[in-house]
């Protein structure tokens, strides 16, 4: 247990390194922030000061080698855009993106046990169509179009909802819904699926034959087995549920690491793109062995 | 992926062009998402030359112009943008960017993702090594994230779009050819053409990959949706395509500054690309159950049951 998780610990650093150094380079090539940062009939020599002050001078390899020094001793840098550090800037959008998507992915899994179970309890019947229907419909929508429309309806038109911001728990419904689409309906297929399979084996026939009652069956003999495969989908899900949190948060204007990424890379904040990085990393890293750890309270045969 | 299947009896053999025309047949809804497929893929490749210049063309009069009504032609029956153009005309015209790019991006991932699987299957060198930690750092962090990142560095265009996409989605492949390889080169066949003398590169190609490609083409086949999805929120976000060229998703944003006054400027792009993903998983869905012999009599019966 002990060695299984140094090594998944040791292979997901690795990653995060691999990340890191790839996503330096990158963001120095997009080009020299003093040209946004300063105003436009600024002096050569205010240019040179400002990249002196901010190690820009120096050639790219040895601001990689100071990066990874200051890494070492905790020091994220400075975000060019507020002046203060970066990784507080990262720090404090995080939990806004963490409530979000905690939100989502609970709703949703819930939603989607519930739904799935149901459907492969009668398959073939009106509430599996449709549920099947709506399920694909749901992993097929682009979020970003579900968002437009939303606001479109329930803000434009309605007037019952805010079109962005946040504040009141009315601001929660949209970016809650829209980013609850995909892993519901990506979800809703995968409980079905180990459902059908787990309700078609000899010891739900023997569940049967002793009397048991329905629900009993379903949610507890046929569920309690289909659980592995979705939480490695529901695990899987909530990394790309950051990639759902970009749109919605640019769209919606929630404050999260999504906005703050997007804001920071055309701002050439580079600090604050490698500390947001470095911590959606940590957070991705740090959920993976929580689902691992997670396997063996679902399934007991299961030890590392 | 077994190569030898006497099992199945010949008539049930879901490879022949007639038996699959009959499932689809029996299923209204895989019908349906195969008849839309087939309309919008033929608007993809005809479409510019069939309506391209309607779709630049500006007209004052027509500026947004409200949909379903056919005053001004059968061609402004979606409404018209600001700048008058029809939409239809569009949605027709940018059908074939989408459709390009992803198919580019899904072709270029099989590609270099299954090459790569196949080495790092076959080989147990350092590189192979390289190759899985590789996938590893692309796979472990959100793709749209990574997308921007490289886009807004290496600047916005069809030809970056289509490696970013491509490399995303490579690990997916990669790891399916590897996780199959592991398998097969262990096999009897394999281990004959070894003691016969030949070499690595000889076996990976002749032998191995013509047993691995089925699968990576039934992976791409459902992983068109995703990457036209994909494609689509870049081009939305700004960091996709870039005018005058254009894409459905890029459609979606033109739009996304006039909802109060013309809704229908981005909805229907977004509506085309909901419909087209949503046929996508509505026929890899059907495909998964004529595949596969445990559920093929659930369309056996549906026959049954009509007659």
């Amino acid at each position: 247990m002990i060695t299984y998780l140094g090594r998944r610990a040791f292979h997901s650093i690795l990653s995060v390194i691999g990340l890191l150094t790839l996503v330096f380079f990158l963001t120095r090539l997009t080009g020299d922030p003093s040209a946004l940062y300063l105003p436009l009939d600024s002096t050569a020599e205010a240019r040179a000061a400002f990249a002196r002050l901010n190690g820009l001078d120096q050639p790219i390899y040895w601001q990689f080698l100071e990066y990874l020094r200051d890494l070492l001793q905790l020091d994220f840098g400075e975000s060019l855009r507020q002046n203060r550090s970066a990784m507080q800037v990262a720090l404090e959008a995080f939990p806004e993106t963490l409530k979000l998507a905690a939100v989502a992915i609970t709703l949703s899994t819930a939603l989607a046990i519930l739904v799935g179970s149901l459907a492969a309890a009668r398959p073939g019947s009106m509430f599996d169509r449709v549920a099947s229907l709506i399920s694909l419909a749901g992993a097929s929508a682009p979020d970003f179009w579900v968002a437009i429309v939303g606001i479109l309806v329930f803000a434009v038109g309605l007037g019952l909802l805010p079109t962005s911001g946040t504040g009141t728990w009315a601001h929660w419904i949209m970016p809650t819904f829209v980013l609850m689409l995909r892993p519901f309906g990506l979800l809703v297929q995968v409980v079905r699926g180990t459902m059908l399979s787990a309700l078609a084996s000899p010891y739900i026939k023997t569940a049967r034959a002793k009397g048991l009652p329905r629900q009993k069956i379903i949610f507890g003999h046929a569920l309690r087995n289909s659980l592995l495969p979705v939480v490695t989908v529901a695990g899987d899900l909530a990394t790309s549920l950051v990639n759902g949190a970009v749109v919605v948060e640019s769209i919606f204007g929630w404050p999260g690491i999504g906005k703050l990424m997007i804001d920071s890379i055309i701002q050439r904040d580079f600090a604050v793109v490698q500390s947001t990085i470095l911590v959606t990393a940590t957070a991705i890293f740090i959920l993976n062995i929580a689902i691992d750890l997670l396997y063996t309270v679902l399934d007991p045969r299961i030890r590392y | 992926m077994t190569i030898i299947t006497p099992d199945i009896k010949p008539a049930a053999v879901p490879g022949s062009g007639s038996v699959l025309l009959a499932y689809l047949k029996r299923d209204k809804l895989a019908l349906a998402a195969a008849i839309f497929l087939a309309i919008v893929v033929l608007a993809a490749v005809l479409g510019p030359w069939l309506v391209g210049d309607a779709a630049s063309r500006l007209g004052l009069r027509q500026r947004n112009l409200a949909p379903f009504s056919l005053a001004s032609g059968w061609i402004y029956v979606l409404g018209a943008d600001t700048l008058g153009r029809p939409i239809l005309a569009r949605l027709i015209v940018g059908a074939q960017n989408t459709f390009g790019i992803a198919a580019a991006a899904v072709f270029a991932s099989m590609l270099v993702g299954g090459t790569l699987g196949l080495i790092a299957g076959y080989s147990e060198r350092w590189y192979s090594h390289l190759i899985l930690r590789l996938a590893d750092v692309v796979m472990s962090f959100p793709s749209l994230l990574l997308a921007l990142i490289v886009l807004y560095t290496l600047g916005p265009s069809i030809t970056n779009l289509v490696i970013v996409l491509a490399v995303t989605r490579m690990p997916i492949y990669l790891r399916t050819a590897r996780a199959e390889v592991l398998e097969l080169r262990e096999r009897m066949f394999v281990s004959a053409a070894r003691a016969m003398g030949a070499k690595p590169a000889r076996i990976i190609i002749r032998h191995i990959a013509p047993l691995v490609l089925p699968t990576l083409v039934t992976i791409s086949a459902i992983d068109f949706a995703t990457v036209i999805l994909s494609e689509s929120a870049l081009s939305f976000l700004g960091l996709g395509i870039q005018p005058p060229d254009f894409t459905w998703g890029a459609m979606v944003a033109n739009g996304r500054g006039y909802l109060a006054t013309a809704w229908w400027i981005a909805f229907w792009p977004g509506f085309a690309i909901m419909l087209t993903t949503l046929s996508l998983n509505i026929l890899s869905n059907w495909a998964r159950t004529v595949a596969d012999p445990q559920q093929r009599w659930r369309l056996q019966t549906l026959r049954k049951a009509a007659r």
